[in-house]
């Protein structure tokens, strides 16, 4: 029997399936609210009740980045750890640790400026598609087709003011078909996988309603997603790929905190059972 | 329970847990299950989505 616990800031159907599969499996399964734990430079392990591993859950990605760091400052063992949550997190920082580690990925450029976006632009030419660098379920993520569309995406962002509205990144836009597939990796295996369909508009994110569909694990399918969660630093992520009409598969995100209630409903593999798994194997070695 | 808002009738499962949110049929409004004893709950009201939520 192993101690888990799941921090965690609001609790999901996710959470909540990790913790009865971690009870039904026999282990002592903990939910630990982050909002509401103190930290401090003296702190130690012992202080708290962080069991034999932390399966970090956090819905808010600072909440749960910050958080992290502290767990790895009390030798706390944490999945998934400080570094993997940083790369995942920004997706500037993932795109070229994909793109160094050959990954296929789409073409994607970065400005700094709200000026040399748009001059950016004038010389890439439409459409592109603009992504904040943090941020998820596809929130802020807009096809930029001409340039009055670009002038005022990009007004609103500088009115915005948030420190990261000033790192621009703008990405080709991929011909595909209208969905993509979402992949779980855990450790060195793939898991799961499904299509998202959209539901009229671009994206397919489930949470902005793209309907979740069993899809293959073909060799190359595998293949790309263990190379892009390499990348990255492993553990368990969600893999998201683009099925360009010309170069085949491209990974454009590696998500940290991967949700999977959409992929539960038709995945062969228990997920909660093979995080589950990956945790307690990680916090032993 | 009633809705701290609205006062109108909440359905808290019973296998809610604290950390989960539980919505005002009526009025909308998010609360957090902040602890639980029984089928006693305090609430506490939810925090807004973050631009940083997500996975």
């Amino acid at each position: 029997m192993s101690k888990l616990r799941i921090l965690f800031d609001r609790v999901r159907s996710e959470e909540k399936m990790l913790q009865e599969k971690a009870s039904e499996l026999g282990h002592d399964a903990k939910m630990i609210d982050a909002k509401i734990t103190q930290v401090n430079t003296e702190s130690k392990k012992s202080d708290f009740d962080f069991g034999d591993v932390v399966l970090e859950r956090c819905v808010s990605y600072f909440r749960g980045l910050h958080f992290t760091a502290c767990l790895e400052f009390l030798d706390v063992p944490v999945i998934n750890s400080f570094e993997v949550a940083n790369n995942c997190g920004n997706k500037m920082i993932t795109s070229l640790l994909l793109k160094k580690h050959n990954v296929p990925t789409p073409k994607t450029y970065f400005t700094f400026s709200s000026e040399a976006a748009l001059e950016n632009l004038e010389k890439i030419g439409y459409p592109m598609v603009i992504k904040p660098v943090v941020g998820s379920w596809g929130r802020g993520v807009m096809p930029l087709k001409d340039r009055d569309t670009a002038d005022a995406i990009i007004e609103v962002r500088e009115l915005n003011g948030g420190p990261l509205d000033r790192i621009y990144y703008l990405q080709e836009m991929v011909n595909r078909p209208p969905r993509d597939i979402r992949v779980i990796v855990i450790g060195d295996q793939v898991v799961a996988a499904m299509y998202r369909t959209s539901s009229g508009s671009f994206k397919t994110n489930i949470a902005v309603g793209g309907e979740p569909v069993a899809c293959e694990i073909t060799k190359e399918l595998e293949d790309v997603c263990m190379k892009a969660a390499k990348a990255v630093g492993g553990g368990i992520l969600g893999v998201d790929v683009m099925e360009d009409k010309k170069r085949g598969l491209v990974v454009h995100e590696v998500n940290n905190t991967v949700e999977f209630k959409g992929l539960a409903r038709v995945a062969k593999k228990d997920i909660p059972k093979e995080m589950i798994g990956f945790a307690i194997k990680s916090a032993i070695k | 329970m009633n809705c701290p808002e609205c006062d109108a009738k909440l359905n808290i499962p019973d296998d809610a847990a604290v950390g989960e949110i539980i919505s005002c049929p009526d009025c909308g409004s998010d609360f957090e299950i902040a602890s639980k004893n029984g089928s006693t709950c305090q609430l506490k009201q939810a925090e807004k989505v973050g631009e940083d939520w997500g996975e």
